[in-house]
């Protein structure tokens, strides 16, 4: 009793490290090495073919594209909401502050549905645009939209801690210097933000690559044309073909691995005290 | 000028109102009416039809299931996820950063790679299928697929509240417990629990709205059979792709209204944790 007091050590480290290990292991660890497994018993040949058909390349340039462009919509437009969430003052504030996290709330068959109704052409907005000529329902601008409603939180919330946190003498001195309000935004604030703009951006563009459940519905699904990658692997497992699935899901293992890269760089490069 | 100050921070009215109109208009576009959507088809056909969609005996069967996979991954990935924190946020060891990044890793998975994962294992020609069958062991298209898969999907979400708010408070009130002759169960008991009680509610909260709404994951192990291992929202699947709209919006309300009243209790406890 008086020896572990003095150690100054808590009890319960074996405990809770084994339990968490365990738990890992069971539940990451095996899974993940039957993928291993499961590509080692493959020809790299047949791996590479498999993961390259025309079929998975396209789906490759729709998700890879349309989770960029969400992503970008999602940065211009998050930072613009953090700013007016964390600057003005308006009625409703608090409401909508919670709403930005809905997409992470709302189950993703539900917004896809819903996005799928809403963007339909007889739908409420859907219905405004088909006069335009703009169909977004059934095309590759419909895993667009599903993308952004889906990565709308990350870049939102990234970046409001930092607004936050920003300190008001640096506009104040800009504001003394001469400068006007928007070159000051422009030159002082926004550079600030930016690297937490650029982690809510990666994080939204990881998240775009792997959805499915939004996307499905609003897509169309049309092999080549507006099949995403999540979906194709769907396909697959349904035909048993797991050697199909499992290569594809490499892409998206190595794709996912890179981002996580990113982040771990941006995160260092952002660290505060480098630059303050 | 000289008779009143402006705030060198302030932008000029236009230039506010015209921020607020477009982060508004954006969110109203994306988020509001998605909901209102919902609601709006859900009742298209009267009351009737709604009260109908929800009580008929394959919707009950679905939120059956739901509320059984929750009961299970709620608790499970609860103690994993004090045992996780505890070991991390109390113990310096080798290896810290890895097991960090591995408790992270199902958030960087795509959801149809997550329920694939387990295809891989138990499936028909999976690493453990052929075995398990033999002895008439049923993990696929059954409820422990469900729940494995659903676990693996909601497996950071408690160690992620805790471990920040842990290492942040330090241990010095835990050693002054155990200094004084309370035991390790007792200390983590009305010492531990106390101080993160927030913020393990927190992380409860976001297991069991993904844990009751995941789609993609469920949808890979589930095998959709009615009555039998569908969850809500593959249930809401199911009659969306059978046309039956106002049914699938009925039951995807709930849903939605589960969302909505995760959002409320987020904000709620979000303030808590501000203010300690």
């Amino acid at each position: 009793m008086t020896g572990r007091a003095e150690r100054g050590a808590l009890p319960g480290f074996g405990l809770s490290l084994g339990v968490t290990l365990l738990y890992l292991a069971l539940l990451v660890l095996v899974p993940l090495a039957t993928v291993v497994l499961r590509t080692a018993s493959l020809p790299l040949e047949r791996i590479w073919e498999l993961a390259t058909s025309a079929r998975a390349l396209a789906s490759y340039r729709l998700t890879f594209g349309a989770a960029a462009l969400a992503a970008a919509i999602n940065l211009v437009f998050g930072v613009l909401v953090a700013w007016v969430l964390e600057r003005y003052r308006f009625p409703g504030r608090r409401v909508v502050d919670a709403l930005v996290d809905l997409p992470f709330a709302l189950p993703t068959a539900v917004a896809g549905i819903a996005l799928a109704a809403v963007y339909a052409p007889n739908g409420w907005i859907g219905r405004w645009l088909e006069p335009l000529g703009v169909k977004i329902a059934y095309t590759p601008l419909g895993v667009v939209v599903a993308l952004t409603f889906i990565g709308l939180p990350f870049v939102v919330r990234t970046v409001q801690p930092v607004l936050a946190d920003l300190d008001p003498a640096l506009e104040e001195a800009a504001a003394t210097l001469g400068a006007g309000r928007l070159a000051t935004l422009r030159r002082v604030v926004l550079p600030e933000l930016a690297p937490a703009a650029a982690t809510g951006f990666v994080l939204a563009l990881a998240r775009g690559l792997g959805e499915y459940g939004s996307v499905i519905f609003i897509a169309g699904n049309l092999p080549m044309k507006s099949e995403i990658t999540a979906l194709l692997i769907m396909v697959r497992l349904e035909e048993y073909d797991y050697a199909g699935a499992t290569a594809i899901a490499l892409v998206f293992l190595a794709a996912s691995f890179l981002l996580l890269l990113t982040l771990n760089r941006l995160a260092r490069g952002s660290r505060p005290g480098a630059a303050r | 000028m000289s008779g009143h100050f402006r705030d060198p921070r302030a932008e000029p009215a236009w230039l506010r109102w015209t921020l607020c109109a477009l982060a508004l208009g954006f969110l109203a576009l994306f988020l509001a009416v998605p909901v209102a959507a919902v609601f709006a088809q859900a009742f298209s056909k009267g009351w009737q039809v709604y009260a109908a969609a929800i009580r008929e005996p394959m919707a009950l069967a679905a939120v059956k299931l739901t509320v059984i996979v929750a009961a299970i991954v709620v608790p499970l990935n609860t103690a994993f996820g004090l045992a996780a924190a505890w070991a991390v946020a109390r113990f310096r060891f080798r290896g810290k950063q890895l097991l960090v990044t591995l408790i992270d890793l199902p958030f960087s998975v795509s959801p149809v790679v997550a329920g694939m994962l387990f295809v891989l294992l138990f499936g028909a020609q999976g690493l453990l299928g052929p075995w398990l069958t033999e002895r008439g062991v049923r993990i696929l298209f059954a409820l422990p697929g469900i729940v494995l898969a659903t676990l693996f999907v909601t497996l950071p979400f408690v160690a992620r509240q805790l471990i920040p708010l842990m290492e942040s408070q330090g241990a010095a009130e835990e050693e002054a417990a155990l200094t004084l002759g309370a035991s390790g169960w007792k200390t983590f008991l009305w010492v531990t629990l106390p101080k993160i009680r927030w913020a393990l509610l927190y992380g409860l909260i976001l297991t069991n709205a993904r844990a009751m709404g995941e789609f993609g994951a469920v949808s890979v192990v589930s095998g959709h059979i009615r009555g039998r291992t569908n969850t809500i929202p593959l249930h809401v699947e199911i009659l969306y792709n059978e046309y039956q709209f106002a049914a699938a919006f009925a039951v995807a309300s709930l849903l939605t209204l589960l969302a909505l009243v995760t959002l409320a209790a987020q904000a709620g406890l979000a303030r808590r944790l501000r203010d300690g």
